[in-house]
């Protein structure tokens, strides 16, 4: 059903026809209005899950993956401070193999504090086992939560996965919304069943200690299951497109008009959507640029990447994060899918925009284009404030 | 043979471990219907190193500090299966995973009022890293990380009251117990599960190794630290103390002098003189002396 | 790929730590026991059985040779003795 709708709401109503069992919730924004709008449905009796109110995002991760070990469909929500206070809680998560399903409003690093976005935090924990799909918009933000949910769930993945939208842009924004019905849900999403649970008719011990003998092929098991995944995402996608109509195709990248594009900018999330239109305008003038956009950051489709773009002469890598005294994360997979191969980029140059929430405008990303030459850049910072830095850092 | 089938041998504490008798008392009174979520520590690595496990319960463990957040979600995941009335849930870790780095998760479990039994194995130490200190170790212990020496005469601060910040909580059972005193576990164990809401157990745990005394001397280190008032026993319900052991005090000394860790005391008198003070201390706030 | 390290109890036999001791073993003199259960109670292995006086025994592949049977014994119907020329 249509809706108009705030982002954070329709996360909250799609979360709903996933029926979790067991629900964690600890305030931190930009998330706060998914939980809030969860609790409001349990209190009303219109969604039967356990709702625990925590005393920390490190027990609101523990709480999931104690539910999730007793076998139950859980569900919680962060951001940001909250993401990387509960990092060990997500790293045991996956090497446990919990098909924990939950959602990252992104949003910056303190120091200083800010509580705007950026996608450092979610990019922060791209080692940890997660499978990491990021939304453009809230229709996407909202499919893409039973998409996650089927993936994790698949008896071939047993993976965690984190649904990452854009904090304020896209949780606080309002958009009309296709809010899928319950029985469709049902359909594509069937009641969850676990492969093995804390239960006392069958005991088990999880969580031992593997010593060197056994440590390894753990972490193996998780790089090949994320390698698999890569082909079951477009599976999912196509049931999904059949029960629902929308169209995801393989689930790993968009590629707008990159087809005969001289230069493309790779992106990720919301962005995304200013710089279709920034494309659109240069199209107008002749210009022949284009956009590849980035949905599943981990597993990251390098094949993919190389096949859509090898012919592209230069491509610019737009990171909303930084991964301060090297290489934007980003920028660095890129080059990776290009490294050593015959045909490739002339020209990989790296920006740097929007952290903190600094908006990214139409102009900032006709400046990457204009900066976009034919000499390499590597976090090439945008929409920096000059008399700032003169000012404040003698720069 | 008949052996425990709920925590079996095989596992691989060092002998004469008084956690894992105590370990061993705790489930075995709980019975079959339990699962446990364990914090890291000794416990969890003697008992589960794959691929074994001397679990014959469904148990997990996730991290150091989270065995209170990780029950609470299993509990919550029990109710909504509708199995919770016939599920008895634990947690249980040692002292510094309860009462240091994991006492946010435990007071949080404790607040929300979560239908678990907690269970502290208290040695006193982080022994599982090699006898370093925790908030729960006694005043002038010597550890690897409070050494006495010349300027020293070992830990400077007393023992942490984890019970009563639990009682303080508000929560129906709170008991303390020792190893030294095996079917006064068994007993609270067996008390504690029958009352529905949080309950926190600790329970006194040599550690021949990092307390150093004779594997075999055990009961009788656990017991003296009872019976000199270092380490009452005592039950509160509903926040009202209902019960404590009655003892007939010894002088610290005695308990001081038969473990290498207060070795350093001996000569000490006026050292010997402040930790008598907490015995009578304790004596006086938990009316432990025995009436003639 | 997918294999989390789990155990179910049954298909754990546990170490054998039997072999740990070195100094002594407890010898159960089946003499003057009164089946207080005191010795299965407390043992940390959970390695010794039984049920009637005199009856009660240990099982050497896993004991420690920790002796707080021994100590426990109310009526020091356990002793520990050298480990070296000890029947099995």
């Amino acid at each position: 059903m249509k809706e108009f709708v705030e982002g954070s709401h329709a996360i909250a109503q799609i979360v709903q026809t996933c029926q979790p069992g067991v629900i964690s919730a600890y305030p931190i924004t930009p998330q706060t209005h998914i939980v809030e709008d969860l609790a409001q449905m349990v209190s009303s009796g219109e969604l039967k899950s356990q709702f625990v109110n925590v005393e920390s995002e490190h027990s609101a991760a523990s709480v999931v993956l104690g539910g999730s070990a007793a076998g139950v469909r859980v569900y919680t929500a962060t951001s940001s401070q909250g993401l990387f206070y509960m990092q060990e809680v997500v790293f045991n998560i996956a090497g446990m193999r919990l098909p924990v399903v939950m959602t990252c409003a992104n949003r910056a690093i303190s120091a200083p504090i800010n509580i705007w976005n950026d996608q450092q935090d979610s990019i922060s924990l791209r080692d940890a086992g997660w499978i990491q799909i990021y939304a453009e918009d809230n229709q996407e933000a909202v499919d893409f939560h039973l998409l996650a949910y089927r993936l994790a769930e698949d008896k071939r993945v047993m993976l965690p996965v984190m649904v990452c939208m854009d904090g304020f842009i896209l949780t606080h924004g309002m958009e009309t919304v296709d809010i899928p019905e319950q029985e469709k849900v049902n359909k594509f999403l069937p009641a969850y069943k676990p492969l093995y649970k804390l239960d006392p008719a069958e005991p088990i011990s999880m969580g031992l200690l593997a010593d060197p003998d056994y440590y390894m092929e753990t972490r193996f098991a998780i790089q090949e299951t994320m390698k698999e995944s890569i082909g079951y995402l477009s599976e999912i996608s196509a049931e999904f497109k059949a029960v629902f109509g929308r169209d995801y195709k393989d689930m790993l990248v968009e590629e707008y008009q990159t087809k005969d594009a001289e230069k493309v900018i790779v992106a990720m999330g919301s962005v995304c959507g200013t710089i279709k239109e920034a494309v659109d305008e240069q199209r107008a003038k002749g210009k022949k640029v284009g956009l590849l956009r980035i949905i599943s950051f981990r597993p990251f489709p390098y094949a993919r990447i190389y096949e859509a773009l090898k012919h592209v002469p230069r491509i610019a890598v737009l990171d909303k994060a930084v991964s301060l005294g090297a290489y934007a994360p980003i920028a660095v997979e890129m080059k990776a899918a290009f490294y050593g191969k015959k045909n490739s980029p002339k020209v990989i140059s790296s920006f740097v925009a929007g952290l903190g929430g600094r908006d990214i405008t139409l102009e900032s990303v006709e400046e990457i284009f204009r900066r976009l030459t034919a000499k390499e850049v590597n976090s090439d910072f945008i929409d920096l404030k000059p008399e700032l830095l003169k000012e404040e850092y003698g720069k | 043979m008949e052996n425990s089938p709920l925590f079996k041998h095989g596992h691989t504490a060092c002998a004469g471990c008084g956690q894992a008798i105590a370990a061993r008392l705790v489930i075995e009174a709980a019975g079959p219907n339990t699962i446990i979520a364990n914090n890291t520590g000794c416990l969890e690595v003697f008992s589960t190193k794959y691929p074994e496990t001397a679990w014959g319960v469904p148990w997990i463990h996730s991290l150091f500090e989270n065995s209170a957040a990780v029950a609470s979600g299993i509990e919550a995941a029990l109710i909504y299966l509708g199995k919770k009335e016939t599920t008895n849930v634990i947690a249980q870790g040692g002292d510094g995973s309860t009462g240091d780095i994991g006492l946010q998760a435990l007071s949080g479990m404790l607040e929300r009022g979560h239908d678990i039994l907690y269970v502290c194995y208290d040695n006193e130490a982080y022994m599982n890293t090699g006898v370093q200190r925790s908030g729960l170790t006694p005043f002038d212990t010597n550890t690897t990380t409070s050494p006495s020496g010349a300027r020293s005469s070992g830990n400077i601060r007393p023992k942490k009251p984890v019970p009563e910040i639990c009682n303080a909580h508000g929560i129906p059972y709170v008991a303390t117990a020792s190893a030294g005193y095996p079917q006064d576990i068994t007993r609270k164990v067996k008390k504690a599960i029958s009352i529905k809401g949080p309950k926190y157990i600790q329970i006194h745990v040599p550690c021949p190794l990092g307390w150093r005394h004779e594997t075999n001397q055990m009961l009788p280190v656990a017991k003296l630290a009872v019976e000199t008032g270092l380490y009452p026993l005592f039950e509160y319900e509903n926040g009202v103390l209902a019960n404590r052991r009655q003892i007939v005090p010894k002088p610290v000394e005695e308990y001081l002098k038969s473990q290498g860790r207060f070795k350093h005391l001996l000569n000490n008198p006026e050292e010997i003189k402040k930790i008598q003070e907490i015995a009578d201390s304790n004596i006086k706030k938990y009316n432990l002396k025995a009436e003639a | 790929m997918f294999g989390p390290l789990t155990v179910k109890p049954l298909e754990s036999k546990g170490d054998k730590t039997g072999s740990w001791r070195t100094q002594v073993r407890p010898y159960y003199l089946h003499k003057d026991c009164i089946a207080c259960k005191m010795c299965l109670l407390i043992c940390p292995e959970g390695c010794v059985s039984g049920k009637e006086k005199n009856a009660f025994s240990v099982d050497y592949t896993f004991c420690k040779g920790c002796g707080v049977c021994a100590d426990i014994c109310p009526k020091k119907d356990i002793v520990m003795k050298p480990e070296e020329g000890e029947q099995k």
